[in-house]
């Protein structure tokens, strides 16, 4: 595996005082994050290794990538972009600053446009090196009696591109309770961060397969909850 | 703090810490004697003695510091307590409400109306308003599913966690007739007879447990550790008589009340446990779970606790 270069110049502005700016709020964001949901990460199937990777994770809340990622080591979480909706995420200004300069995150377009993949983004960062956190349920999961939604098949097409990236299921508890769709203010409940096995794929599994299967392998973690 | 008393106070958390010491001691040779060989059991002796020693030094600390500081310790026990409660029951979207204002208003309000010493208001803040509120705030969102049972928890859990912690810091309220201590001594002695009970019982358990209580509800209480530890811990409370108004009967008796409500605290605490299928309530605590394993006992005895001292010696 090839280790990408520690700065990047792709998304990120130049000028150091609006990196260290963005280092600071990082730093801020990811500390009250976990300070304000207890902050426990299990590592139950792997362990947190310089390894390329796919995270793939229940996505309840605009915040749980932000949980997921301060889970990382900081060597590791260098090397780790998010991929978020740029419908949501490049609205204004100061969401572009965030998700770009703060996060160095990748955003994809929700939807088809002009026949263009809208994966590419996604398929260039792992090109490079770097591992993704990525959500294919694709919008957030706001029903309080679905435990997860019908995978889209995003994951699938990354995992038959990058055969030899591990594809590690990630399930994160009980930020659905801690901010609500419309939520402004968020609930310090506790929220857990569980690593489960790298999926075991062959390459002879097809779409559906594939996806029932990353799908029964995250729910399996939702076990290790209260363990 | 009157300088006498100040010095008593510090003569007391000495012998604590003199206690701990002992216990640290014993945990280090048993782990010393175990050698390479690893042991769970004395691991997690150590890790408890360890959190002992912490929980010590920030009561200690809020002790000194004076009232204010020992009431905001108690607001946030009560907050990590609810978080842990909240956090295992599964509360739904419309609950979203009630639950922003039990932990931002309810939790503070109530233990400035304990700082403000308004004790007609702290009395039935939350058995009479939070009642009337929580199911009112769940309204919103209009999710009839487990209404009752939803509104039911948040209650509950406001009244453990909350409401009965709040009593603690609410002895510093009582004026107590032919009483010349520190006020702190109440708490103080109330806190140190609940968790020697709880402790004396582990060890009791420990040494000479056959017989099973409960074994559904908790199986590691014993009725050998259960005599031993609540005739131990009152015991104690007899000894440590001085911090209180009471007489060697009176310190008896009570000592054996505080004791069974708290044993009894733990056994419903351990029936929800179990009912959700968990062993602990939270990791906060290294070796003792979560802050409501440690605390549980505590919840069922304080109220009890002040409203006899209220009833008989006010």
């Amino acid at each position: 595996m090839t280790i990408p270069a520690q700065s990047d110049p792709t998304t990120r502005t130049n000028s150091t005082i609006s990196r260290l700016f963005a280092r600071l709020i990082s730093l801020i964001i990811r500390r009250s994050a976990r300070l304000l949901t207890g902050a426990r990460s299990v590592w139950l199937g792997c362990a947190p290794e310089m390894k390329q990777r796919i995270y793939y994770a229940n996505h309840t809340s605009h915040i749980d990538f932000i949980l997921l990622w301060s889970s990382l080591p900081k060597a590791i979480r260098r090397q780790t972009r998010p991929i978020a909706a740029s419908d949501y995420w490049l609205k204004d200004g100061f969401r572009r600053f965030l998700i770009q300069d703060t996060f160095s995150g990748v955003t994809i377009k929700r939807q088809r446009e002009h026949h263009e993949d809208p994966l590419q983004p996604v398929k260039d960062v792992l090109q490079e090196g770097y591992s993704i956190i990525f959500f294919p349920e694709g919008t957030r999961n706001l029903n309080d009696d679905i435990e997860l939604l019908e995978f889209k098949s995003g994951l699938y097409h990354l995992s038959q591109t990058f055969p030899e990236v591990e594809v590690v299921p990630v399930w994160i508890s009980n930020l659905k309770r801690v901010m609500p769709k419309g939520a402004f203010i968020p609930l310090p409940l506790l929220s857990s961060v569980i690593f489960g096995c790298p999926l075991q794929v062959s390459s002879a599994l097809d779409k559906a397969h594939f996806l029932s299967l990353a799908q029964d392998e995250l729910l399996k973690l939702k076990q290790a909850e209260y363990q | 703090m009157m300088a006498h008393n100040l010095y008593q106070t510090y003569l007391l958390f000495a012998i604590f810490a003199g206690v701990l010491l002992i216990s640290s001691s014993i945990g280090f040779v048993l782990k010393h004697r175990a050698g390479t060989q690893a042991s769970p059991v004395i691991d997690n002796l150590n890790a408890r003695i360890n959190a002992w020693w912490i929980m010590l030094i920030v009561l200690a600390t809020a002790i000194l510091l004076g009232k204010i500081a020992f009431i905001v310790l108690f607001g946030l026990i009560s907050l990590f307590a609810l978080r842990e409660f909240i956090s295992l029951l599964p509360t739904r979207r419309g609950d979203y409400f009630p639950l922003l204002i039990s932990f931002y208003f309810m939790i503070p309000y109530q233990y400035y109306l304990v700082y403000t010493d308004w004790y007609g208001l702290y009395s039935i803040f939350i058995p009479l308003y939070a009642f009337l509120l929580i199911p009112i705030a769940s309204l919103k969102q209009e999710d009839t599913k487990h209404f009752l049972e939803r509104s039911a928890k948040i209650q509950w859990g406001l009244m453990i966690c909350v409401f009965c912690v709040s009593y603690v810091p609410a002895l510093l309220n009582l004026n107590l007739i032919h009483f010349h201590g520190d006020k702190i001594w109440l708490a103080m002695w109330l806190i140190m007879v609940v968790q020697a009970s709880d402790v004396l019982q582990y060890v009791c358990g420990k040494l000479f447990g056959k017989h099973k209580v409960a074994p559904i509800l908790s199986p590691s209480k014993t009725i050998e550790g259960l005599i031993g530890g609540v005739i131990l811990a009152s015991a104690l409370g007899v000894a440590m008589k001085w911090l209180t108004p009471f007489n060697l009967w009176q310190a008896a008796a009570i000592g054996l009340v505080v004791c069974i409500f708290g044993f009894f605290g733990g056994l419903v605490m351990s029936a929800i446990k179990r009912d959700r299928g968990v062993k602990d309530w939270g990791q906060l605590i290294q070796g003792h779970g979560g802050m409501l394993d440690r605390i549980d006992s505590v919840c069922f005895s304080a109220p009890i606790f002040f409203h006899i001292l209220r009833y008989w010696w006010t």
